[in-house]
């Protein structure tokens, strides 16, 4: 038997048709984007009838209008997103660092660390394959850090509702936290707290398989994915818009300026603290904190609130608990808390 | 017999690998024996970090991805040709 003959070839579409698919959902995405305000106006003012100037109208068009606004950037993001990342795997990145000094290794395993597709049960497979490549344990944590700062979901929504500015300055901030947080990491001789067992697996070659995805295997890929995370989300993403469109509507303005405004020195830290436990509502965290801007809560304060609750998730940080021991666990926390409290008041600063 | 191993530590992708495995094999009526590897040192020793991966008769198919059925299906049927042959 000629075992050639064997392997069937998939039944594939012939290679334009799910480009052209994703260039006909994309226009269609377009032409929604811009109707979004006349639709969410006529909705709430026509079709339900409310006057624009009460409390109940304001309300619910916020709703109206952002909601439909956060899933269509939500989908269009994450897809992109994936199509970025299908051309990274973390076996190639840790070709890439392989070697690199502090410094550049932390700069780089940051940008990878944004880049590279990674889910967090990989979490601990990957920390010991890097570790056991020679990559520098600071350098790890660099990467390890810019992994959940930097989040797809978190910098669409931020985008979505706060514009591109902020959502730059959040992508730039983590960055730098990243870098800098594994270079502090990496002075502070980490090796020690390394569980011993890491140290003795023997980590194998891989051999022949490499994964040459096709432009309709990332198509596919892409819009499997889109479809995941936005089916687990949605609920927190509507939710959160309700309860800040409640909060536009009914809550007067410049109500928070005592509490979340940027003279009250311990409104920072206190945003980060509450952040850390905070993690699946990511997705509808946003959108109250978007509201409570508008009601006199400074940028520093939000942005160092919403890193914590992105970055800081303590399920995510406990699988590491399989590798590394409890006191690297709160080192880690606390060189990241501390980062962000800084970013939080340096925000203030400048721009409150 | 195929020796089909599940790389994985047990999240929702290794368990969705697995179970397509499973329909795959099934659907061949193959006589297969399906291991789920969830402990790191011997994931690691594959040389994967990215989960889930796929191995048959101790040849690594894939790794960090999904496979779809039709792949899965190709794989059986060349390592069953394969293991024939010799």
């Amino acid at each position: 038997m000629n075992s050639e003959k064997l392997i069937l070839p998939s039944p594939r579409r012939s290679s334009w048709q799910l480009p052209a698919l994703v260039g006909l959902l994309a226009l269609l995405w377009l032409l929604i984007w811009q109707q979004l305000q006349t639709l969410a106006d006529w909705l709430t003012y026509t079709l339900i009838g409310l006057q624009p100037d009460t409390r109940l109208g304001q309300s619910i068009n916020f709703f109206l209008y952002d909601v439909p606004k956060i899933l269509l950037l939500l989908s269009g993001m994450i897809f992109l997103v994936t199509i970025v990342r299908s051309f990274f795997s973390p076996e190639r990145t840790r070709a890439a660092l392989g070697g690199r000094r502090e410094g550049i290794g932390n700069i780089l395993a940051a940008g990878l660390g944004v880049l590279t597709p990674f889910c967090s049960c990989s979490a601990v497979p990957l920390f010991i394959g890097f570790v056991e490549s020679g990559i520098p344990l600071g350098v790890t944590f660099s990467f390890l850090i810019a992994t959940p700062v930097v989040n797809e979901v978190a910098l669409a929504m931020l985008f979505g509702l706060f514009g591109w500015q902020v959502a730059g300055l959040y992508l730039s901030t983590g960055l730098v936290i990243a870098v800098v947080g594994g270079i502090i990491i990496g002075r502070l001789r980490p090796e020690r707290y390394v569980e011993d067992f890491v140290w003795q697996i023997q980590v194998g070659q891989q051999g022949g398989v490499t994964y040459k995805p096709t432009w309709d295997d990332r198509i596919r890929e892409a819009g499997h994915s889109t479809k995941e995370i936005v089916s687990k989300v949605w609920p927190y993403v509507v939710i959160g818009i309700a309860i800040g469109a409640v909060i536009h509507g009914y809550v007067p303005e410049d109500f928070l300026a005592g509490i979340m405004g940027s003279n009250t020195w311990w409104s920072v830290p206190a945003a980060v603290i509450l952040g850390i436990p905070l993690y699946s509502n990511a997705a509808g965290v946003i959108p109250i904190v978007y509201a409570l801007m508008e009601k006199g809560a400074a940028l520093g304060t939000v942005l160092a609130f919403m890193m914590s609750v992105v970055a800081l998730s303590l399920p995510e940080v406990l699988i590491l608990k399989r590798v590394i021991k409890m006191r690297l666990i709160v080192i880690f926390i606390g060189i990241v808390a501390v980062a962000i409290i800084f970013t939080g008041y340096l925000f203030n600063l400048v721009i409150g | 017999m195929l020796q089909i191993k599940v790389l994985g530590p047990g999240c929702a992708n290794c368990k969705r690998l697995e179970q397509l495995a499973r329909q795959a094999v099934e659907k061949l009526e193959l006589a297969a024996d399906i291991e789920k590897v969830t402990e790191y040192g011997q994931i690691l020793a594959y040389g994967i970090m990215s989960t889930p991966g796929l191995v048959i008769n101790g040849e690594v198919v894939s790794y960090g991805r999904i496979p779809t059925n039709q792949e899965i299906t190709n794989w059986l049927i060349a390592a069953q040709s394969e293991a024939g042959l010799s």
